[in-house]
Protein backbone atom coordinates (compact mmCIF):
# COMPACT_ATOMS: atom_id res chain seq x y z
CA UNK A 1 0.00 0.00 0.00
CA UNK A 2 2.94 2.47 -0.05
CA UNK A 3 3.68 3.06 -3.71
CA UNK A 4 3.64 6.74 -2.90
CA UNK A 5 4.18 8.23 0.30
CA UNK A 6 1.00 8.26 2.51
CA UNK A 7 -1.40 11.09 1.81
CA UNK A 8 -4.47 12.36 3.44
CA UNK A 9 -6.64 10.21 0.75
CA UNK A 10 -4.44 7.03 2.32
CA UNK A 11 -5.31 8.02 5.78
CA UNK A 12 -9.32 8.13 4.98
CA UNK A 13 -9.44 5.01 3.44
CA UNK A 14 -7.87 3.18 6.15
CA UNK A 15 -10.19 4.54 8.37
CA UNK A 16 -13.39 3.58 5.98
CA UNK A 17 -11.57 -0.04 5.77
CA UNK A 18 -11.36 -0.23 9.26
CA UNK A 19 -15.08 0.78 9.72
CA UNK A 20 -16.00 -2.11 7.22
CA UNK A 21 -13.59 -5.03 8.88
CA UNK A 22 -15.18 -4.03 11.90
CA UNK A 23 -18.92 -4.17 10.09
CA UNK A 24 -17.26 -7.67 8.88
CA UNK A 25 -16.17 -9.20 11.54
CA UNK A 26 -20.03 -8.57 13.02
CA UNK A 27 -21.97 -10.48 10.32
CA UNK A 28 -19.49 -13.20 10.74
CA UNK A 29 -20.38 -13.28 13.68
CA UNK A 30 -24.20 -13.70 13.18
CA UNK A 31 -23.73 -15.85 10.34
CA UNK A 32 -22.34 -18.61 13.20
CA UNK A 33 -24.62 -17.30 15.80
CA UNK A 34 -27.54 -17.67 13.44
CA UNK A 35 -26.90 -21.32 12.63
CA UNK A 36 -25.98 -22.24 16.40
CA UNK A 37 -29.07 -20.37 17.85
CA UNK A 38 -30.92 -22.65 15.40
CA UNK A 39 -29.14 -25.99 16.08
CA UNK A 40 -29.75 -25.25 19.46
CA UNK A 41 -33.31 -23.80 19.86
CA UNK A 42 -31.47 -20.53 21.87
CA UNK A 43 -33.99 -17.86 21.50
CA UNK A 44 -31.51 -15.91 23.53
CA UNK A 45 -28.71 -16.14 20.97
CA UNK A 46 -30.96 -15.40 18.35
CA UNK A 47 -31.95 -12.50 20.53
CA UNK A 48 -28.17 -10.81 19.88
CA UNK A 49 -28.50 -11.40 16.48
CA UNK A 50 -31.14 -9.05 15.88
CA UNK A 51 -29.06 -6.50 18.01
CA UNK A 52 -25.94 -7.10 15.94
CA UNK A 53 -27.80 -6.48 13.16
CA UNK A 54 -28.66 -2.45 14.36
CA UNK A 55 -25.03 -2.24 15.20
CA UNK A 56 -24.44 -3.84 11.49
CA UNK A 57 -26.45 -1.39 9.75
CA UNK A 58 -24.89 1.91 11.62
CA UNK A 59 -21.97 1.25 10.53
CA UNK A 60 -22.82 1.10 7.12
CA UNK A 61 -24.39 4.26 7.37
CA UNK A 62 -21.17 5.79 8.84
CA UNK A 63 -19.49 3.95 6.20
CA UNK A 64 -21.77 5.69 3.58
CA UNK A 65 -21.27 9.51 5.01
CA UNK A 66 -17.15 8.91 4.88
CA UNK A 67 -16.78 7.90 1.96
CA UNK A 68 -19.17 10.62 0.82
CA UNK A 69 -17.41 12.85 2.57
CA UNK A 70 -14.34 11.44 0.96
CA UNK A 71 -14.91 11.56 -2.00
CA UNK A 72 -16.22 15.10 -2.03
CA UNK A 73 -13.13 16.26 -0.20
CA UNK A 74 -10.07 14.35 -1.73
CA UNK A 75 -12.14 13.84 -5.30
CA UNK A 76 -10.03 10.68 -5.87
CA UNK A 77 -9.36 9.52 -9.57
CA UNK A 78 -9.11 6.76 -11.26
CA UNK A 79 -7.64 3.35 -8.69
CA UNK A 80 -8.40 5.90 -5.69
CA UNK A 81 -11.64 6.10 -7.31
CA UNK A 82 -11.79 2.43 -7.52
CA UNK A 83 -11.25 1.62 -3.88
CA UNK A 84 -13.67 3.90 -2.31
CA UNK A 85 -16.60 2.45 -4.60
CA UNK A 86 -15.13 -1.24 -3.44
CA UNK A 87 -16.01 -0.39 -0.11
CA UNK A 88 -19.21 0.86 -0.59
CA UNK A 89 -20.35 -1.96 -2.38
CA UNK A 90 -19.06 -4.44 0.05
CA UNK A 91 -20.60 -2.50 2.71
CA UNK A 92 -23.84 -3.12 0.89
CA UNK A 93 -23.20 -6.59 0.13
CA UNK A 94 -22.24 -7.18 4.12
CA UNK A 95 -25.35 -5.52 5.26
CA UNK A 96 -27.73 -7.78 3.11
CA UNK A 97 -25.95 -10.45 4.43
CA UNK A 98 -26.87 -9.07 8.17
CA UNK A 99 -30.26 -8.89 7.26
CA UNK A 100 -30.32 -12.65 5.98
CA UNK A 101 -29.18 -13.50 9.22
CA UNK A 102 -31.24 -11.80 10.81
CA UNK A 103 -34.27 -13.55 9.29
CA UNK A 104 -32.81 -16.71 10.47
CA UNK A 105 -32.47 -15.64 13.68
CA UNK A 106 -36.31 -14.59 13.48
CA UNK A 107 -37.68 -17.63 11.86
CA UNK A 108 -35.60 -19.65 14.71
CA UNK A 109 -37.83 -17.97 17.54
CA UNK A 110 -41.38 -19.59 15.30
CA UNK A 111 -39.28 -22.92 15.17
CA UNK A 112 -39.27 -23.48 18.65
CA UNK A 113 -42.84 -24.99 18.87
CA UNK A 114 -42.28 -27.15 16.09
CA UNK A 115 -40.95 -30.97 16.16
CA UNK A 116 -37.57 -30.76 15.14
CA UNK A 117 -36.47 -31.86 11.43
CA UNK A 118 -34.25 -35.14 11.53
CA UNK A 119 -30.91 -33.79 11.57
CA UNK A 120 -31.32 -30.92 9.07
CA UNK A 121 -30.76 -27.85 11.61
CA UNK A 122 -27.05 -29.67 11.48
CA UNK A 123 -26.89 -29.60 7.48
CA UNK A 124 -27.75 -26.25 7.82
CA UNK A 125 -25.34 -25.33 10.24
CA UNK A 126 -22.86 -27.16 8.31
CA UNK A 127 -23.85 -24.59 5.13
CA UNK A 128 -23.83 -21.65 7.26
CA UNK A 129 -20.28 -22.63 8.55
CA UNK A 130 -19.49 -22.93 4.85
CA UNK A 131 -20.81 -19.48 3.98
CA UNK A 132 -18.63 -17.74 7.13
CA UNK A 133 -15.90 -19.50 6.06
CA UNK A 134 -15.97 -17.83 2.59
CA UNK A 135 -16.90 -14.66 4.07
CA UNK A 136 -13.79 -14.68 6.64
CA UNK A 137 -11.75 -15.25 3.20
CA UNK A 138 -13.38 -12.56 1.44
CA UNK A 139 -12.54 -10.20 3.98
CA UNK A 140 -8.40 -11.30 4.07
CA UNK A 141 -8.66 -10.98 0.94
CA UNK A 142 -9.63 -7.48 0.78
CA UNK A 143 -7.52 -6.47 3.76
CA UNK A 144 -4.69 -8.32 2.21
CA UNK A 145 -5.28 -7.50 -1.35
CA UNK A 146 -5.51 -11.32 -2.67
CA UNK A 147 -7.04 -11.82 -6.04
CA UNK A 148 -6.40 -15.10 -5.69
CA UNK A 149 -7.55 -15.96 -2.48
CA UNK A 150 -10.75 -14.24 -3.46
CA UNK A 151 -11.01 -16.36 -7.08
CA UNK A 152 -10.82 -19.55 -4.64
CA UNK A 153 -13.70 -18.15 -2.33
CA UNK A 154 -15.54 -17.39 -5.48
CA UNK A 155 -15.40 -21.23 -7.06
CA UNK A 156 -16.04 -22.40 -3.54
CA UNK A 157 -19.86 -20.78 -4.12
CA UNK A 158 -20.59 -23.90 -6.03
CA UNK A 159 -20.45 -25.89 -3.14
CA UNK A 160 -22.76 -24.05 -0.73
CA UNK A 161 -25.25 -23.87 -3.95
CA UNK A 162 -25.21 -27.90 -4.29
CA UNK A 163 -25.88 -28.06 -0.16
CA UNK A 164 -28.65 -25.90 -1.22
CA UNK A 165 -29.88 -28.33 -3.25
CA UNK A 166 -29.66 -31.80 -0.99
CA UNK A 167 -31.18 -29.59 1.37
CA UNK A 168 -34.00 -28.78 -0.97
CA UNK A 169 -34.39 -32.60 -1.72
CA UNK A 170 -34.22 -33.62 1.80
CA UNK A 171 -36.82 -31.09 2.99
CA UNK A 172 -39.36 -32.33 0.29
CA UNK A 173 -38.97 -36.02 1.02
CA UNK A 174 -39.66 -35.21 4.91
CA UNK A 175 -42.74 -32.59 3.42
CA UNK A 176 -43.89 -36.08 1.78
CA UNK A 177 -43.31 -38.64 4.13
CA UNK A 178 -45.45 -36.66 6.61
CA UNK A 179 -47.71 -33.53 6.33
CA UNK A 180 -46.99 -32.23 9.56
CA UNK A 181 -43.08 -31.57 8.95
CA UNK A 182 -44.47 -29.23 6.40
CA UNK A 183 -44.42 -25.98 8.16
CA UNK A 184 -40.95 -26.29 10.20
CA UNK A 185 -39.76 -27.59 6.62
CA UNK A 186 -40.99 -24.35 4.79
CA UNK A 187 -39.02 -22.46 7.59
CA UNK A 188 -36.31 -24.53 7.27
CA UNK A 189 -36.23 -24.04 3.62
CA UNK A 190 -36.36 -20.34 3.64
CA UNK A 191 -33.25 -20.17 5.81
CA UNK A 192 -31.47 -22.71 3.40
CA UNK A 193 -32.18 -20.00 1.04
CA UNK A 194 -31.32 -16.92 3.10
CA UNK A 195 -27.39 -19.06 3.32
CA UNK A 196 -27.14 -19.67 0.16
CA UNK A 197 -28.12 -16.15 -0.81
CA UNK A 198 -25.09 -14.97 1.57
CA UNK A 199 -23.14 -17.00 -0.22
CA UNK A 200 -24.02 -15.61 -3.68
CA UNK A 201 -23.64 -12.48 -1.84
CA UNK A 202 -19.99 -12.96 -0.28
CA UNK A 203 -18.82 -14.27 -4.18
CA UNK A 204 -19.75 -10.84 -5.45
CA UNK A 205 -17.70 -9.39 -2.61
CA UNK A 206 -14.97 -11.76 -4.22
CA UNK A 207 -15.64 -10.25 -7.40
CA UNK A 208 -15.20 -6.60 -6.01
CA UNK A 209 -11.78 -7.58 -4.51
CA UNK A 210 -10.68 -8.95 -7.50
CA UNK A 211 -11.77 -5.89 -9.28
CA UNK A 212 -10.07 -3.73 -7.02
CA UNK A 213 -6.95 -5.89 -6.71
CA UNK A 214 -6.42 -6.59 -10.76
CA UNK A 215 -8.63 -3.39 -12.03
CA UNK A 216 -11.17 -5.62 -13.83
CA UNK A 217 -13.81 -8.04 -12.78
CA UNK A 218 -13.18 -11.30 -13.41
CA UNK A 219 -14.19 -12.81 -16.89
CA UNK A 220 -15.05 -16.73 -16.76
CA UNK A 221 -18.48 -16.97 -15.22
CA UNK A 222 -18.73 -18.79 -11.80
CA UNK A 223 -20.18 -22.17 -11.83
CA UNK A 224 -23.93 -21.91 -10.95
CA UNK A 225 -25.31 -25.30 -9.24
CA UNK A 226 -28.98 -23.99 -8.25
CA UNK A 227 -30.86 -26.25 -9.93
CA UNK A 228 -34.08 -25.20 -7.75
CA UNK A 229 -34.71 -21.72 -9.10
CA UNK A 230 -38.18 -23.04 -10.20
CA UNK A 231 -39.04 -22.41 -6.57
CA UNK A 232 -40.08 -19.28 -5.74
CA UNK A 233 -38.89 -17.77 -2.52
CA UNK A 234 -40.15 -14.69 -0.90
CA UNK A 235 -36.53 -13.15 -0.35
CA UNK B 1 19.18 -1.14 34.21
CA UNK B 2 20.14 -1.47 30.65
CA UNK B 3 17.30 -1.35 28.21
CA UNK B 4 16.77 -4.81 26.32
CA UNK B 5 15.65 -4.08 22.71
CA UNK B 6 12.00 -4.21 22.20
CA UNK B 7 11.99 -5.28 18.98
CA UNK B 8 14.32 -8.28 20.16
CA UNK B 9 12.41 -9.32 22.87
CA UNK B 10 9.38 -9.53 20.57
CA UNK B 11 10.81 -11.56 17.92
CA UNK B 12 12.02 -14.36 20.13
CA UNK B 13 8.79 -14.78 21.65
CA UNK B 14 6.16 -17.61 20.42
CA UNK B 15 3.20 -16.00 21.11
CA UNK B 16 1.66 -14.00 18.47
CA UNK B 17 1.89 -9.87 19.79
CA UNK B 18 0.67 -6.54 18.89
CA UNK B 19 1.25 -3.11 19.49
CA UNK B 20 -1.41 -0.61 18.89
CA UNK B 21 -0.60 2.91 18.79
CA UNK B 22 -2.33 6.31 20.07
CA UNK B 23 -3.39 6.77 16.17
CA UNK B 24 -5.01 2.94 16.35
CA UNK B 25 -2.38 2.04 13.88
CA UNK B 26 -0.28 -1.03 14.73
CA UNK B 27 3.04 0.23 15.33
CA UNK B 28 4.78 -3.21 15.76
CA UNK B 29 4.09 -6.93 15.30
CA UNK B 30 6.30 -10.04 16.04
CA UNK B 31 6.93 -12.36 13.74
CA UNK B 32 4.75 -15.09 15.31
CA UNK B 33 1.67 -12.50 14.70
CA UNK B 34 2.65 -12.11 10.97
CA UNK B 35 2.41 -16.29 10.69
CA UNK B 36 -1.10 -16.02 12.24
CA UNK B 37 -2.52 -13.04 10.54
CA UNK B 38 -0.53 -14.21 6.85
CA UNK B 39 0.52 -10.24 6.60
CA UNK B 40 2.37 -7.79 8.29
CA UNK B 41 -0.28 -5.16 9.14
CA UNK B 42 2.36 -2.86 10.76
CA UNK B 43 1.08 0.69 10.15
CA UNK B 44 -2.32 -0.18 9.46
CA UNK B 45 -5.35 0.37 11.26
CA UNK B 46 -5.45 -2.80 14.20
CA UNK B 47 -9.19 -3.56 13.37
CA UNK B 48 -8.03 -4.54 9.84
CA UNK B 49 -6.22 -7.02 11.41
CA UNK B 50 -8.28 -7.75 14.27
CA UNK B 51 -11.41 -7.27 13.07
CA UNK B 52 -13.64 -10.23 15.42
CA UNK B 53 -16.48 -8.81 17.80
CA UNK B 54 -15.12 -9.99 21.30
CA UNK B 55 -11.43 -9.03 20.82
CA UNK B 56 -12.49 -5.32 19.39
CA UNK B 57 -14.85 -5.02 22.47
CA UNK B 58 -12.14 -5.71 24.65
CA UNK B 59 -9.67 -3.28 23.12
CA UNK B 60 -12.44 -0.27 23.20
CA UNK B 61 -12.91 -1.56 27.01
CA UNK B 62 -9.03 -1.59 27.88
CA UNK B 63 -8.30 1.79 26.47
CA UNK B 64 -11.53 3.38 27.89
CA UNK B 65 -11.07 2.30 31.94
CA UNK B 66 -7.11 1.95 31.41
CA UNK B 67 -7.00 -2.27 32.77
CA UNK B 68 -6.53 -5.46 31.38
CA UNK B 69 -8.95 -7.11 29.61
CA UNK B 70 -9.22 -10.94 28.39
CA UNK B 71 -11.09 -11.78 24.83
CA UNK B 72 -11.37 -15.22 23.09
CA UNK B 73 -10.12 -14.98 19.50
CA UNK B 74 -10.61 -17.63 16.81
CA UNK B 75 -8.47 -18.91 13.85
CA UNK B 76 -9.84 -20.31 10.99
CA UNK B 77 -7.82 -22.82 8.65
CA UNK B 78 -9.81 -25.15 6.79
CA UNK B 79 -11.85 -27.46 8.97
CA UNK B 80 -9.76 -27.09 12.29
CA UNK B 81 -10.26 -24.05 14.61
CA UNK B 82 -7.56 -22.56 16.76
CA UNK B 83 -8.26 -20.87 19.64
CA UNK B 84 -6.45 -17.97 21.48
CA UNK B 85 -6.75 -15.69 24.66
CA UNK B 86 -6.40 -12.29 23.58
CA UNK B 87 -4.81 -10.85 26.80
CA UNK B 88 -5.19 -6.72 25.71
CA UNK B 89 -2.84 -4.52 28.19
CA UNK B 90 -3.59 -0.83 28.12
CA UNK B 91 -0.28 1.13 28.82
CA UNK B 92 -1.07 5.08 28.56
CA UNK B 93 -2.12 5.63 25.02
CA UNK B 94 -0.54 2.71 23.79
CA UNK B 95 -2.48 -0.90 23.67
CA UNK B 96 -0.51 -4.15 23.72
CA UNK B 97 -2.07 -7.39 22.70
CA UNK B 98 -0.77 -10.98 23.54
CA UNK B 99 -2.62 -13.80 21.66
CA UNK B 100 -2.08 -17.42 23.51
CA UNK B 101 -2.89 -20.73 21.55
CA UNK B 102 -5.40 -22.40 23.89
CA UNK B 103 -6.18 -25.26 21.86
CA UNK B 104 -4.10 -27.40 22.44
CA UNK B 105 -4.58 -26.98 26.38
CA UNK B 106 -8.03 -27.67 25.58
CA UNK B 107 -7.73 -31.30 24.40
CA UNK B 108 -4.90 -31.98 26.63
CA UNK B 109 -5.92 -30.75 30.10
CA UNK B 110 -9.54 -31.99 29.79
CA UNK B 111 -9.95 -34.71 27.50
CA UNK B 112 -6.55 -36.48 29.09
CA UNK B 113 -7.35 -36.13 32.33
CA UNK B 114 -11.17 -37.52 32.38
CA UNK B 115 -9.66 -40.69 30.11
CA UNK B 116 -6.11 -41.15 32.76
CA UNK B 117 -9.18 -40.68 35.96
CA UNK B 118 -11.11 -44.05 34.02
CA UNK B 119 -8.31 -45.80 32.76
CA UNK B 120 -6.65 -45.94 36.16
CA UNK B 121 -10.41 -47.10 38.00
CA UNK B 122 -10.38 -49.70 35.23
CA UNK B 123 -7.37 -50.97 36.04
CA UNK B 124 -7.47 -50.95 39.43
CA UNK B 125 -10.21 -52.89 39.70
CA UNK B 126 -8.43 -56.46 38.45
CA UNK B 127 -4.87 -55.59 40.19
CA UNK B 128 -6.53 -54.88 43.57
CA UNK B 129 -8.10 -58.68 42.88
CA UNK B 130 -4.87 -60.24 41.69
CA UNK B 131 -2.76 -58.70 44.78
CA UNK B 132 -5.49 -60.21 46.87
CA UNK B 133 -5.21 -63.50 45.38
CA UNK B 134 -1.61 -63.31 45.45
CA UNK B 135 -1.65 -62.31 49.22
CA UNK B 136 -4.47 -65.39 50.08
CA UNK B 137 -1.92 -67.56 48.14
CA UNK B 138 1.34 -66.92 50.39
CA UNK B 139 -0.45 -67.01 53.37
CA UNK B 140 -3.59 -68.81 54.43
CA UNK B 141 -4.11 -70.73 51.47
CA UNK B 142 -0.30 -72.05 51.44
CA UNK B 143 -0.90 -75.24 52.32
CA UNK B 144 -4.17 -75.91 50.45
CA UNK B 145 -3.90 -77.25 46.90
CA UNK B 146 -7.72 -77.13 45.87
CA UNK B 147 -7.99 -73.45 46.70
CA UNK B 148 -4.74 -72.83 45.40
CA UNK B 149 -6.42 -74.51 41.62
CA UNK B 150 -9.52 -72.42 42.48
CA UNK B 151 -7.41 -69.19 42.79
CA UNK B 152 -5.01 -69.54 40.16
CA UNK B 153 -8.12 -69.59 37.95
CA UNK B 154 -9.82 -66.45 39.40
CA UNK B 155 -6.48 -64.59 38.60
CA UNK B 156 -6.32 -66.19 35.12
CA UNK B 157 -9.54 -64.36 34.46
CA UNK B 158 -8.68 -61.23 36.08
CA UNK B 159 -5.24 -61.41 34.01
CA UNK B 160 -6.46 -62.14 31.44
CA UNK B 161 -9.27 -58.69 31.58
CA UNK B 162 -5.91 -56.58 32.29
CA UNK B 163 -4.85 -57.89 28.83
CA UNK B 164 -7.83 -57.19 26.81
CA UNK B 165 -8.03 -53.41 28.65
CA UNK B 166 -4.22 -53.15 27.43
CA UNK B 167 -5.05 -54.11 24.28
CA UNK B 168 -8.31 -51.99 23.38
CA UNK B 169 -6.69 -49.46 24.77
CA UNK B 170 -3.58 -49.25 22.42
CA UNK B 171 -6.48 -50.01 19.29
CA UNK B 172 -7.85 -46.81 20.68
CA UNK B 173 -4.63 -45.01 20.35
CA UNK B 174 -3.79 -46.23 17.65
CA UNK B 175 -7.07 -45.89 15.78
CA UNK B 176 -6.67 -42.19 17.02
CA UNK B 177 -3.66 -41.12 15.89
CA UNK B 178 -4.87 -42.63 12.00
CA UNK B 179 -7.82 -40.90 12.10
CA UNK B 180 -7.11 -38.01 10.13
CA UNK B 181 -6.01 -39.89 6.98
CA UNK B 182 -8.92 -41.17 5.42
CA UNK B 183 -8.14 -45.14 3.81
CA UNK B 184 -8.43 -45.55 0.27
CA UNK B 185 -7.18 -49.34 -0.47
CA UNK B 186 -10.38 -51.05 -2.01
CA UNK B 187 -11.79 -53.55 0.45
CA UNK B 188 -14.16 -56.58 0.03
CA UNK B 189 -16.76 -56.22 2.44
CA UNK B 190 -17.76 -59.74 2.21
CA UNK B 191 -13.99 -61.08 2.82
CA UNK B 192 -13.74 -58.98 5.79
CA UNK B 193 -17.29 -60.77 7.12
CA UNK B 194 -16.11 -64.35 6.48
CA UNK B 195 -13.26 -63.52 8.53
CA UNK B 196 -15.00 -62.07 11.31
CA UNK B 197 -17.73 -64.35 11.83
CA UNK B 198 -15.00 -67.63 11.23
CA UNK B 199 -13.27 -66.04 14.27
CA UNK B 200 -16.80 -65.86 16.53
CA UNK B 201 -18.05 -68.85 15.66
CA UNK B 202 -16.66 -70.70 18.52
CA UNK B 203 -18.43 -68.08 20.72
CA UNK B 204 -21.81 -68.04 19.16
CA UNK B 205 -21.87 -71.96 19.63
CA UNK B 206 -20.88 -71.53 23.16
CA UNK B 207 -23.70 -68.60 23.71
CA UNK B 208 -26.01 -71.28 22.32
CA UNK B 209 -27.03 -69.23 18.91
CA UNK B 210 -25.41 -69.21 15.59
CA UNK B 211 -24.63 -66.56 13.40
CA UNK B 212 -25.75 -65.98 9.64
CA UNK B 213 -25.00 -64.12 6.81
CA UNK B 214 -26.86 -62.23 3.78
CA UNK B 215 -24.71 -60.74 0.97
CA UNK B 216 -25.59 -59.42 -2.25
CA UNK B 217 -24.27 -61.67 -5.44
CA UNK B 218 -21.71 -58.83 -6.43
CA UNK B 219 -19.06 -58.15 -4.82
CA UNK B 220 -19.66 -55.10 -2.36
CA UNK B 221 -16.13 -52.85 -2.36
CA UNK B 222 -15.42 -49.65 -0.77
CA UNK B 223 -12.20 -48.11 0.09
CA UNK B 224 -11.19 -48.67 3.60
CA UNK B 225 -8.66 -50.29 5.66
CA UNK B 226 -9.39 -54.15 5.79
CA UNK B 227 -7.82 -54.88 9.18
CA UNK B 228 -9.77 -51.89 11.09
CA UNK B 229 -13.22 -52.48 9.58
CA UNK B 230 -12.89 -56.19 10.43
CA UNK B 231 -12.33 -54.87 14.14
CA UNK B 232 -15.12 -52.91 13.49
CA UNK B 233 -17.63 -56.48 12.55
CA UNK B 234 -15.78 -58.51 15.12
CA UNK B 235 -16.58 -55.76 18.04
CA UNK B 236 -20.13 -55.38 16.64
CA UNK B 237 -21.14 -59.35 16.06
CA UNK B 238 -19.26 -60.01 19.65
CA UNK B 239 -21.46 -57.72 21.22
CA UNK B 240 -24.50 -59.30 19.57
CA UNK B 241 -23.16 -62.42 21.10
CA UNK B 242 -22.20 -61.41 24.60
CA UNK B 243 -25.75 -59.05 25.17
CA UNK B 244 -27.70 -60.37 22.43
CA UNK B 245 -27.70 -64.05 21.86
CA UNK B 246 -30.80 -66.09 21.51
CA UNK B 247 -32.25 -69.52 19.76
CA UNK B 248 -33.25 -66.82 16.79
CA UNK B 249 -29.39 -66.33 15.48
CA UNK B 250 -27.79 -63.05 14.92
CA UNK B 251 -27.76 -61.99 11.22
CA UNK B 252 -25.09 -59.84 9.37
CA UNK B 253 -25.92 -58.19 6.02
CA UNK B 254 -24.62 -56.65 3.48
CA UNK B 255 -27.03 -53.97 1.64
CA UNK B 256 -26.24 -52.54 -1.95
CA UNK B 257 -25.01 -49.55 -2.37
CA UNK B 258 -28.09 -46.82 -2.25
CA UNK B 259 -28.20 -42.69 -1.40
CA UNK B 260 -27.60 -42.00 2.06
CA UNK B 261 -29.42 -38.55 3.21
CA UNK B 262 -27.13 -38.44 6.41
CA UNK B 263 -24.00 -38.60 4.68
CA UNK B 264 -25.58 -37.44 1.12
CA UNK B 265 -23.76 -39.86 -0.75
CA UNK B 266 -23.72 -43.24 -1.91
CA UNK B 267 -23.00 -45.80 1.00
CA UNK B 268 -23.00 -49.75 1.61
CA UNK B 269 -24.81 -50.14 4.63
CA UNK B 270 -24.03 -53.46 6.81
CA UNK B 271 -26.09 -54.00 9.58
CA UNK B 272 -25.62 -56.51 12.90
CA UNK B 273 -29.08 -57.86 14.18
CA UNK B 274 -29.86 -59.38 16.91
CA UNK B 275 -32.84 -60.72 18.76
CA UNK B 276 -32.08 -60.23 22.37
CA UNK B 277 -33.45 -58.22 25.16
CA UNK B 278 -32.14 -54.29 23.40
CA UNK B 279 -31.60 -51.43 25.11
CA UNK B 280 -33.27 -48.83 26.58
CA UNK B 281 -33.53 -45.78 24.60
CA UNK B 282 -31.52 -43.44 26.87
CA UNK B 283 -28.39 -45.60 26.67
CA UNK B 284 -28.11 -45.36 22.57
CA UNK B 285 -26.59 -42.01 22.44
CA UNK B 286 -23.68 -42.88 24.97
CA UNK B 287 -22.62 -46.42 23.91
CA UNK B 288 -19.98 -45.13 21.87
CA UNK B 289 -18.40 -43.07 25.37
CA UNK B 290 -15.56 -44.74 26.09
CA UNK B 291 -16.07 -47.21 29.42
CA UNK B 292 -20.08 -46.78 29.08
CA UNK B 293 -21.89 -50.03 30.27
CA UNK B 294 -25.19 -50.33 30.20
CA UNK B 295 -25.37 -52.17 33.13
CA UNK B 296 -22.30 -51.62 34.60
CA UNK B 297 -22.15 -54.82 37.12
CA UNK B 298 -23.58 -57.24 34.01
CA UNK B 299 -21.41 -56.02 31.23
CA UNK B 300 -18.18 -56.37 33.54
CA UNK B 301 -18.73 -60.06 34.60
CA UNK B 302 -19.05 -60.42 30.42
CA UNK B 303 -15.14 -59.40 30.32
CA UNK B 304 -16.31 -56.54 28.44
CA UNK B 305 -13.80 -52.95 28.47
CA UNK B 306 -16.55 -50.75 27.43
CA UNK B 307 -14.17 -49.75 24.93
CA UNK B 308 -15.52 -51.70 21.90
CA UNK B 309 -17.87 -49.12 20.62
CA UNK B 310 -15.32 -46.32 21.04
CA UNK B 311 -13.57 -48.07 18.61
CA UNK B 312 -15.90 -48.97 16.50
CA UNK B 313 -16.59 -44.78 16.10
CA UNK B 314 -12.82 -44.10 15.44
CA UNK B 315 -12.82 -46.15 12.96
CA UNK B 316 -16.18 -44.98 11.14
CA UNK B 317 -14.77 -41.31 11.88
CA UNK B 318 -11.84 -42.65 9.82
CA UNK B 319 -14.00 -43.67 7.24
CA UNK B 320 -16.07 -40.69 6.80
CA UNK B 321 -18.79 -43.43 7.66
CA UNK B 322 -21.44 -43.25 10.43
CA UNK B 323 -22.63 -45.68 13.08
CA UNK B 324 -26.42 -46.26 13.76
CA UNK B 325 -28.10 -47.99 17.04
CA UNK B 326 -31.77 -48.93 16.28
CA UNK B 327 -33.00 -50.95 19.25
CA UNK B 328 -36.65 -51.89 20.91
CA UNK B 329 -36.46 -53.11 24.37
CA UNK B 330 -37.44 -57.04 24.58
CA UNK B 331 -37.20 -57.04 21.00
CA UNK B 332 -33.37 -56.66 20.06
CA UNK B 333 -30.53 -54.48 18.46
CA UNK B 334 -29.81 -53.94 14.74
CA UNK B 335 -26.29 -51.76 14.65
CA UNK B 336 -25.92 -50.49 11.29
CA UNK B 337 -22.71 -48.91 9.71
CA UNK B 338 -22.65 -46.72 6.38
CA UNK B 339 -19.52 -47.01 4.13
CA UNK B 340 -19.32 -44.03 1.28
CA UNK B 341 -18.36 -46.23 -2.02
CA UNK B 342 -16.56 -43.58 -3.30
CA UNK B 343 -14.01 -40.70 -2.07
CA UNK B 344 -15.84 -37.69 -3.59
CA UNK B 345 -13.76 -35.23 -5.51
CA UNK B 346 -12.59 -32.33 -3.60
CA UNK B 347 -13.52 -29.26 -5.20
CA UNK B 348 -12.17 -27.11 -3.47
CA UNK B 349 -8.47 -28.37 -4.38
CA UNK B 350 -8.67 -28.88 -7.97
CA UNK B 351 -10.61 -25.46 -8.74
CA UNK B 352 -7.60 -23.24 -7.73
CA UNK B 353 -6.45 -21.21 -10.47
N1 LIG C 1 -26.27 -55.99 20.73
C1 LIG C 1 -26.37 -55.44 21.98
N2 LIG C 1 -27.44 -55.71 22.77
C2 LIG C 1 -27.55 -55.16 24.01
N3 LIG C 1 -26.61 -54.34 24.56
C3 LIG C 1 -25.53 -54.05 23.84
C4 LIG C 1 -25.34 -54.56 22.52
N4 LIG C 1 -24.19 -54.05 22.02
C5 LIG C 1 -23.67 -53.27 23.00
N5 LIG C 1 -24.47 -53.26 24.10
C6 LIG C 1 -24.23 -52.50 25.33
O1 LIG C 1 -23.31 -51.46 25.03
C7 LIG C 1 -22.25 -51.46 25.98
C8 LIG C 1 -21.00 -50.96 25.34
O2 LIG C 1 -20.48 -51.85 24.40
P1 LIG C 1 -18.92 -51.93 24.12
O3 LIG C 1 -18.45 -50.54 23.90
O4 LIG C 1 -18.67 -52.92 23.04
O5 LIG C 1 -18.33 -52.40 25.49
P2 LIG C 1 -18.16 -53.86 26.11
O6 LIG C 1 -16.70 -54.00 26.20
O7 LIG C 1 -18.84 -53.79 27.42
O8 LIG C 1 -18.76 -54.85 25.17
C9 LIG C 1 -22.18 -52.88 26.46
O9 LIG C 1 -21.62 -52.91 27.73
C10 LIG C 1 -23.62 -53.31 26.44
O10 LIG C 1 -24.24 -52.92 27.64
MG1 LIG D 1 -17.99 -54.96 23.15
Amino acid sequence: MSEHISSAYDRDLEEIQALVMRMGGLVEQSILSAADALAARDLELAEQVRAADKAIDTLELQINDEAARTIALRAPVSKDLRSILTVLRIAASLERIGDYAKNMAKRTGTLVDMPPINGSDKALRRMAREVQLMLKDVLDAYVRGDAELAEEVRQRDHEVDQMYNALFREFLTFMMEDPRNITACMHLHFMAKNVERMGDLTTNMAEQVIYQVTGSMPEEARPKGDKTSFVRTPE
Amino acid sequence: MPKFPLDVLLKSVKSPILLIGEDQRISLQNPAATALLKMDFTGRNYINALRQPALLDAVDQAQLDGTQKTARFLVQTGNTDQTFEALVVPDNKQTLVILEDQSAEHDINSVRRDFVANVSHELRTPLTALLGFIETLQGPARNDPKAQERFLGIMAVEADRLRRLVDDLLSLSRVEETERSRPTNPVDLEEVIRQSTELLEPLAKTAKTHLQVVAPEQPMVVPGDAAQLQQVLHNLIENAIKYGATEAGITVAIHPPAYERSLQQECIRLTVEDQGSGIPERHLVRLTERFYRVDDHRDREMGGTGLGLAIVKHIMNRHRGRLLFDSTEGQGTTVSILLPTVIENLIRQSSIP
